[in-house]
C-alpha cells in the first residue's frame, strides 16, 4: 500500500454540513483523481473543528492549512493549487481581524492559542466512521489497561484520584458516583449515557458523538467494569440524526472487533450498548426523567433517593453520565489521574467545552483548562463582540443558569466560582449579550423556554413559571408596577424552593440573576416605561424633531400605517396612537430627524 | 473484521492503523518537521520527480525517520536542473538540490538529514519557499 502523501480533511460536523460540506467532500474526491493523485491524497470527512463561525472547514495535511469558507467551487483550485503546485490558496485563509494579516495554520489562530482538547481531542482529527483511526490514536487501550491490569475497584480509585466532575450540569463528582454504583448488589445493572443535550443554543455533546462517537463507547465500557454492569444504554435525542448514524456506526464496528459483545479482550468481561431515542423534551435529560422515558413511561422526574446507583432504569443500579464527561475517561486511564488533576483548577481539575454564541465575533465549539477566565473566553478565542459593540453580559448555564457581568469578567471559570457569582456551570452553553439585549427581555426569553418545557408533574414549576412569564410579559410591555417586581422575586424564591426537580428548581434563576444586577433596568421599564436597550417594542416611541425635519415628505409616504402626517417643506408630526413601532420611519429618513427613545 | 482477543492483537492493529494519521500528527506539528518538497511540474515529472518523491517516501520509512513529511510543490524556477527538491529543516531558511536522482536521495538523507551536513548539487540557498 502506497502511503497517502496529502490528507484533505473536511469538517463533517453539523454546521459545516448544512453549508454543503458533502459537495466540498464529493468535489475535492473529484478534482483529486482528476489531477490523478487518488494514490497520493486521501479526502475524508471528520467531526467538528470548531470554528464554525468560518466554516465549512477545510484542513490540509502535512503542511497543517486552515482554509475558512470554503464552497464546492473552490475544490478545484484548492487541487490545483495546494496539492499540485504547493502553493497555499491565499484567499481562502483566515485573516486575523487584527493586524490582518493571513494566518494558515490554526494553533496560530487567537481563536485555537488557548484553547486545550481533551474531550474534543479526535474531533476534526479522525475519521468518525472509522473505528481504526480511534484505535491508531490509542482509542480501547484505557479498556484493555482497565481490563487487565487493574481492578474494578482500582479503576474506581483513579477515577476519584483524577477529580472529574461530571459535566453535565451538577459536577458530581465521577469517580465517587462510579462507586455508590458498584456498592449496590445486583446481578443486572446498568451505565447509560445521557445525551439529551437540550439547553437551547448547547451542541458540544452532538459534536462529541458525531467526532469521536468511540470515546463514549470506550468510556462506557470502563464504567461497566468498574460497577459491574453489562449492559449500555444511550439515551439520544432523536433530533440529532448524525450523531446517531455516526455512532452507530461505531458501536456496529466495536462490536465486529469483539470490542463490545461477550469476553472483550479475551477477558470474561461482557458488555454492549444500546441506542435509545428521546423525542427532545428538555426534562427528559433530569436523570429520574430519562429513566421514566428508557422505560416507555411519561418522560416525569421523580424524587431523589433512591438515586438511580441504588434504583434506576427498571429499578436496577444504573450509572448516568454525560457524554462529555464520558469523552474525559479514556484519557484518564492512558495519561494518568495525576496528570488530569494538574490541568484545570484544585477544584474542578481538566477543561471544559463550551458552546459560544450570541453576539460574539467567533461562534464556534471551544474547550478550555478549568480556570480559564470569562474575559479570555470572550476577548481572546471568542475575538470579541460583534460590530464593536460594548459587553452587557453572558449567560452561562443555559436556563438554569445566570448573567455575569463586566466586573466578573476576571473570574476563572469552574463549577464553584459560577455557582458563587450566582450563575452556574451547566453543560456549557455560553450565550453573549450586548448594549442592545434587554435583560428583562432576556429573563423572558428564558422563562417562556421552561415554561413551555415544563412537565406540569408539581405546581409550583408549572403555574409558577407560567405566572413568572406573564409578569415578565407585562413588564417588557409597559403594564408593570414596581408590584410586578416584588411579585418576580418572591415567586421565584417560592419556586425555588419548592419545586420537584431541577428544571423548577433553576428555572427562576435567568430572573433572579438579572433582577440582581440590572434592577434599574427593570424599574426604567416600570415606572418610566421605556426600555433603556430599545428593545422592547411597547415601549419604544419614535418621534420627529421638528427643527431637524426638512419636510421632504419621505417618512409619510413609507409609514405602512399612514401614522405621519405633514406638508411639503414642514415638519411632520408621528400620530402615537397608529404608529406601529416599526422603524421604518427612521431608517429612512436622510436628515436624521426622526429619534427612538 | 477479525475478533480482537488480547491486548497484543488490539496493539498490532493500532500499528497497521497509524500509518493512517500518522501524516496528521505530524502535521500538527509541522513546525517541527523536516520538510522535503518535490518539485513537479511538467519538466520535473519528465525528469524522474515521480520516483525521487516515492524514493524519499520509502526511504524516510526504511530508515525510521519519522519526523520528515514529503509533498510536492510546482516549478520552482530551476527547469535546468529538474528534479529539484527543497529541504527545510526545522528552523532554518529552505534549500535546493539539483539532478536528483534515487542515490542522491540517499545522501540527502544520510548527510543533510541526519547529520545536518551540506552536500554538492545545492543550487540556491538564498531561496524564498513558495507559500
Ligand atoms: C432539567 C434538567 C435537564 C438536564 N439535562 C441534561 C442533559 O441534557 N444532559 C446531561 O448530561 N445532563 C442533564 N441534566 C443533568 C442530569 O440530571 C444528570 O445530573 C447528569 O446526566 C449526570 O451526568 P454527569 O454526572 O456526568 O454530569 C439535566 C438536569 C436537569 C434538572
Ligand atoms: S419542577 Fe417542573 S419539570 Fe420538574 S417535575 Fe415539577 S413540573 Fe415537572
Ligand atoms: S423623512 Fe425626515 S426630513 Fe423627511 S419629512 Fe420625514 S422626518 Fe422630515
Ligand atoms: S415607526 Fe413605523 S408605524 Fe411608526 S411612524 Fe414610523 S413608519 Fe410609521
Ligand atoms: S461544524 Fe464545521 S467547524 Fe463546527
Amino acid at each position: 500500500m502506497a502511503d497517502y502523501k496529502f490528507h484533505i480533511l473536511v469538517c463533517g460536523g453539523t454546521g459545516c454540513q448544512s453549508s454543503n460540506s458533502h459537495e466540498i467532500m464529493e468535489a475535492l474526491k473529484q478534482n483529486v483523481a482528476d489531477a490523478g493523485m487518488a494514490e497520493d491524497c486521501k479526502v475524508l470527512m471528520t467531526g467538528c473543528f470548531g470554528f464554525c463561525e468560518q466554516g465549512p472547514i477545510v484542513k490540509m495535511l502535512p503542511d497543517n492549512t486552515f482554509y475558512t469558507s470554503v464552497k464546492p467551487e473552490d475544490a478545484a483550485e484548492i487541487v490545483a493549487e495546494h496539492i499540485v503546485k504547493g502553493r497555499k490558496v491565499q484567499r481562502l485563509l483566515y485573516v486575523d481581524p487584527e493586524n490582518e494579516e493571513h494566518v494558515s495554520d490554526a494553533k496560530h489562530m487567537e481563536f485555537y492559542k488557548k484553547q486545550m482538547r481533551i474531550a474534543l481531542r479526535n474531533c476534526g482529527f479522525i475519521d468518525p466512521e472509522n473505528i481504526d483511526e480511534y484505535i491508531a490514536r490509542d482509542g480501547y487501550a484505557a479498556l484493555a489497561k482497565c481490563l487487565t491490569e487493574m481492578t474494578p475497584e482500582e479503576v474506581i480509585e483513579e477515577m476519584k484520584k483524577s477529580g472529574l466532575r461530571g459535566r453535565g450540569g451538577a459536577g458530581f463528582p465521577t469517580g465517587l458516583k462510579w462507586q455508590f454504583a458498584r456498592g449496590y448488589k445486583s446481578d443486572v445493572k446498568y451505565v447509560v449515557c445521557n445525551a439529551d443535550e437540550g439547553d437551547p443554543g448547547a451542541f458540544m455533546d452532538r459534536s462529541i458523538l458525531e467526532g469521536d462517537p468511540n470515546s463514549v463507547i470506550e468510556a462506557m465500557a470502563i464504567c461497566g467494569y468498574a460497577i459491574g454492569a453489562k449492559y449500555g444504554r444511550v439515551y439520544i435525542r432523536a433530533e440529532y440524526p448524525l450523531a446517531i448514524d455516526r455512532l452507530s456506526i461505531a458501536i456496529n464496528q466495536a462490536r465486529e472487533y469483539g470490542l463490545l459483545g461477550d469476553n472483550i479482550l479475551g477477558t470474561d468481561f461482557c458488555f454492549d450498548i444500546e441506542l435509545m431515542f428521546g423525542a427532545g423534551a428538555f426534562v427528559c435529560g433530569e436523570e429520574t426523567a430519562l429513566i421514566h422515558s428508557m422505560e416507555g413511561q411519561r418522560g416525569e422526574p421523580t424524587t431523589k433517593p433512591p438515586f438511580p446507583a441504588e434504583s434506576g432504569f427498571w429499578n436496577q443500579p444504573t450509572n448516568v453520565n454525560n457524554v462529555e464527561t464520558w469523552a474525559n475517561v479514556p484519557v484518564i486511564f492512558l495519561k494518568g489521574a495525576d496528570w488530569f488533576r494538574s490541568i484545570g483548577t484544585e477544584k474542578s481539575p481538566g477543561t471544559k467545552v463550551f458552546a459560544l454564541a450570541g453576539k460574539i465575533n467567533n461562534v464556534g465549539l471551544i474547550e478550555v483548562p478549568m480556570g480559564t477566565t470569562l474575559r479570555e473566553v470572550i476577548y481572546e478565542i471568542g475575538g470579541g463582540i460583534k460590530n464593536g459593540k460594548k459587553f452587557k453580559a453572558v449567560q452561562t448555564g443555559g436556563p438554569s443558569g445566570g448573567c455575569l457581568t463586566e466586573k466578573d469578567l476576571d473570574t476563572p471559570i469552574d463549577f464553584d466560582n459560577l455557582v458563587a457569582k450566582g450563575s452556574m456551570m451547566g453543560s456549557g452553553g455560553m450565550i453573549v449579550m450586548d448594549e442592545d439585549d434587554c435583560m428583562p427581555a432576556v429573563a423572558k426569553f428564558y422563562l417562556e423556554f421552561t415554561q413551555e418545557e415544563s412537565c406540569g408533574k408539581c405546581t409550583p414549576c408549572r403555574v409558577g413559571t407560567t405566572r413568572l412569564s406573564e409578569l415578565l410579559t407585562d413588564i417588557t410591555n409597559g403594564k408593570g408596577t414596581l408590584q410586578h417586581l416584588e411579585e418576580l422575586k418572591r415567586l421565584s424564591e417560592v419556586i425555588r424552593d419548592t419545586a420537584l426537580c431541577g428544571l423548577g428548581q433553576t428555572a427562576p434563576n435567568p430572573v433572579l440573576s438579572t433582577l440582581r444586577t440590572f434592577e434599574d433596568e427593570y424599574i426604567a421599564h416600570v415606572t418610566e416605561k421605556t426600555c433603556p436597550a430599545g428593545k422592547c417594542q411597547a415601549l419604544l416611541k419614535y418621534e420627529i424633531i421638528a427643527d431637524a425635519c426638512k419636510g421632504c415628505t419621505l417618512c409619510a409616504r413609507n409609514c405602512p400605517v399612514g401614522a405621519i402626517s405633514g406638508t411639503v417643506k414642514n415638519p411632520h408630526v408621528i400620530d402615537q396612537s397608529k404608529c406601529i413601532k416599526c422603524g421604518v420611519c427612521m431608517n429612512n429618513c436622510r436628515f436624521n430627524a426622526i429619534v427612538r427613545h | 473484521m477479525v475478533k480482537i482477543k488480547s491486548l497484543e492483537e488490539l496493539k498490532r492493529i493500532k500499528e497497521q492503523a497509524q500509518n493512517s494519521v500518522s501524516l496528521r500528527v505530524k502535521g500538527d506539528n509541522i513546525e517541527n518537521m523536516i520538510q522535503i518538497r518535490v518539485a513537479m511540474a511538467t519538466c520535473g515529472i519528465a525528469s524522474g520527480a515521480r520516483e525521487v518523491m516515492n524514493e524519499f517516501v520509502e526511504a524516510l520509512g526504511e530508515e525510521k525517520i519519522d519526523n520528515a513529511v514529503v509533498t510536492q510543490t510546482g516549478c520552482m524556477g530551476y527547469c535546468y536542473a529538474e528534479p529539484t527538491i527543497e529541504l527545510t529543516m526545522p528552523g532554518k531558511d529552505p534549500i535546493i538540490y539539483g539532478y536528483v536522482d534515487k542515490a542522491k536521495v540517499h545522501e540527502i538523507i544520510d548527510k543533510t538529514i541526519k547529520h545536518g551536513e551540506l552536500i554538492d548539487g545545492i543550487i540556491n540557498s538564498q531561496h524564498k519557499t513558495i507559500e
